[in-house]
């Protein structure tokens, strides 16, 4: 691997991480604006408003930076960056293509995900902590709660995957996939899918932000380019999620002439996903917080569990 | 008993139907709206019909119709006769800052001179310009719909049968004229009818 090799690869990295989430935000409001009955944008870039969220980017760019007087200015500011970021660091190890169509691949490649997946969650909640908002501050509570109780099916869903695959590589994990995996780990993408919407705060698991209750929670201080980074971070762990529950659970670029269109199906894949996730927006009303916990502990973690006792049968009968 | 869960593919069913289907949304800007009949837009003022009887600027509820008129005589038609006085309109406004499309003075005033129009972009930065004066209210008369027409079932309109009494009647004075004597047996029909 030669330094242009390296520069290509991490050019396409940057180029996909600022392309794609912006398509699943236009992508948002066209999909729930017609789910409602309604045309969304319809002006911004003259045909059927493509160009709206860089308008709205135009729109933050160009508002006051405010730290509120009592916030902690240092932590306040550094929140939208370790928001934004670690969704950056996962794409590196997401394989795309077969082959070596990954920015790099790691040995340890999903523990890696998983943890700097982790790291994302701070960000609200310093974010929340440093406001000195009552608001931000229930925000910042409702996502550490929410963060502790979703972390350990998500992990658990994963273990499985990396069970069933004997390796904690991703391209590994893609190597050794085979098309009967679909129904064999299907509760363990359902419980990866959903653990990973309750991270990202997506409704119906948006108490942490939820707009009419709290005011946004964590965010509700920022503004201009912080806040637009914190919204962009929420698109682009979208992204993420979806891209990594393709990738261990939909089998990632397996699909009909993978050699030469592999990464077609890793983004087809992606990006059904990501509608799934903007459809359950739609469909849903926001769970209260007691009953995003009880779904948590009741539901999530028994059936991550069943699966890991799955996958460990499966394994040992074959073996 | 349902299956669990149903209810919740139940709602993801209906938002996709949703999506799949025509919006609703008006792009009126670009698309002018399809309004119903008699849409309540602007008030016209057919002055030629104004006798200055004040009943509209009387009636209407936030006093935003302002009236000024001034006396005239007209000398007698044949010699010896007796002077005739009648109200000439100075000046007839309406403060559409004011007004609030009730329509009163358009279903009190007795000589039909007001009517709806169904224009409604008259928005003005200033105020003051919401006051539409004689003038524009009498060009607002242009863009007054004809009146719809009557249902199938419906009886006739009163001004109608009055004019074709008249009619008749004058037919009749004009017959009685050409023949004085005869029964008269297919004007009495004609008459039944028309009762």
């Amino acid at each position: 691997m030669d330094v242009l090799d390296t520069v290509w690869r991490l050019l396409a990295l940057l180029v996909a991480f600022l392309v794609l989430p912006l398509l699943v935000g236009q992508l948002e409001h066209k999909v729930m604006a017609h789910m409602q009955g309604r045309l969304g944008p319809m002006y911004a870039g003259g045909f059927h408003g493509w160009a709206q969220l860089v308008a709205d980017g135009v729109k933050f760019a160009q508002k006051e930076d405010v730290v509120p007087a009592r916030a902690d200015r240092r932590v306040f500011q550094l929140a939208p960056a370790v928001a934004l970021l670690p969704y950056l660091l996962v794409l590196v190890a997401v394989p795309v293509a077969p082959h070596g169509g990954v920015v790099q691949a790691l040995d340890a490649g999903l523990f890696f995900v998983l943890a700097v997946l982790g790291v994302g969650v701070l960000g609200s909640l310093m974010g929340g902590w440093a406001s000195a908002n009552k608001y931000s501050l229930l925000g910042g509570m409702r996502t550490a709660a929410q963060l502790m109780a979703y972390e350990l099916p998500m992990l658990l869903a994963a273990a499985s995957v990396a069970m069933a695959a004997g390796t904690l590589s991703l391209p590994g994990i893609l190597a050794e996939w085979e098309w009967w995996w679909l129904p064999w780990q299907i509760v363990g993408g359902f419980v990866f899918f959903v653990a990973g919407l309750a991270e990202l705060h997506r409704p119906p698991f948006d108490a942490p932000v939820a707009d009419s209750e709290i005011i946004f929670g964590a965010y509700t201080e920022y503004t201009g380019l912080r806040f637009a980074l914190f919204l962009l971070a929420e698109y682009a762990g979208i992204v993420v999620v979806s891209a990594l529950t393709a990738v261990l659970f939909l089998g990632g670029w397996h699909g009909p002439f993978a050699d030469g269109l592999g990464w077609v199906w890793t983004l087809l894949k992606t990006a059904v996903l990501s509608f799934v996730v903007i459809w359950l927006r739609v469909s849903y009303p926001r769970l209260r917080a007691d009953q995003i916990q009880r779904f948590a502990w009741t539901v999530l973690v028994p059936l991550a569990l069943a699966q890991i006792a799955l996958t460990g049968v499966v394994k040992v009968v074959l073996s | 008993m349902s299956l669990p869960g149903s209810g919740l593919a139940k709602g993801l069913a209906v938002t996709l139907r949703t999506m799949t289907r025509r919006t609703v949304t008006a792009q009126y800007p670009d698309v002018q709206p399809e309004l119903p009949p008699r849409s309540r837009g602007v008030i016209a003022l057919f002055e030629e019909n104004c006798t200055v009887c004040m009943l509209c600027a009387r009636e209407c509820p936030d006093w935003c119709i302002y009236i000024d008129s001034h006396k005239e005589t007209t000398p007698p038609a044949t010699p010896g006769g007796r002077e005739r006085s009648h109200n000439v309109l100075d000046r007839f406004a309406i403060d559409f800052a004011l007004c609030m499309y009730c329509g009163i003075c358009i279903e009190v005033c007795p000589f039909d001179a007001l009517f709806w129009s169904p224009e409604f972009e008259y928005a003005e930065t200033d105020i003051r310009d919401l006051t539409h004066e004689r003038d524009k209210l009498r060009e607002w008369m242009w863009t007054v719909p004809e009146p719809p027409a009557l249902d199938p079932a419906a009886e006739e309109p009163k001004e109608l049968a009055t004019a074709q009494k008249a009619a008749e009647k004058a037919a009749q004075k004009a017959a009685e004229g050409a023949q004085d004597a005869g029964p008269q047996a297919p004007d009495d029909r004609a008459e039944g009818d028309g009762a």
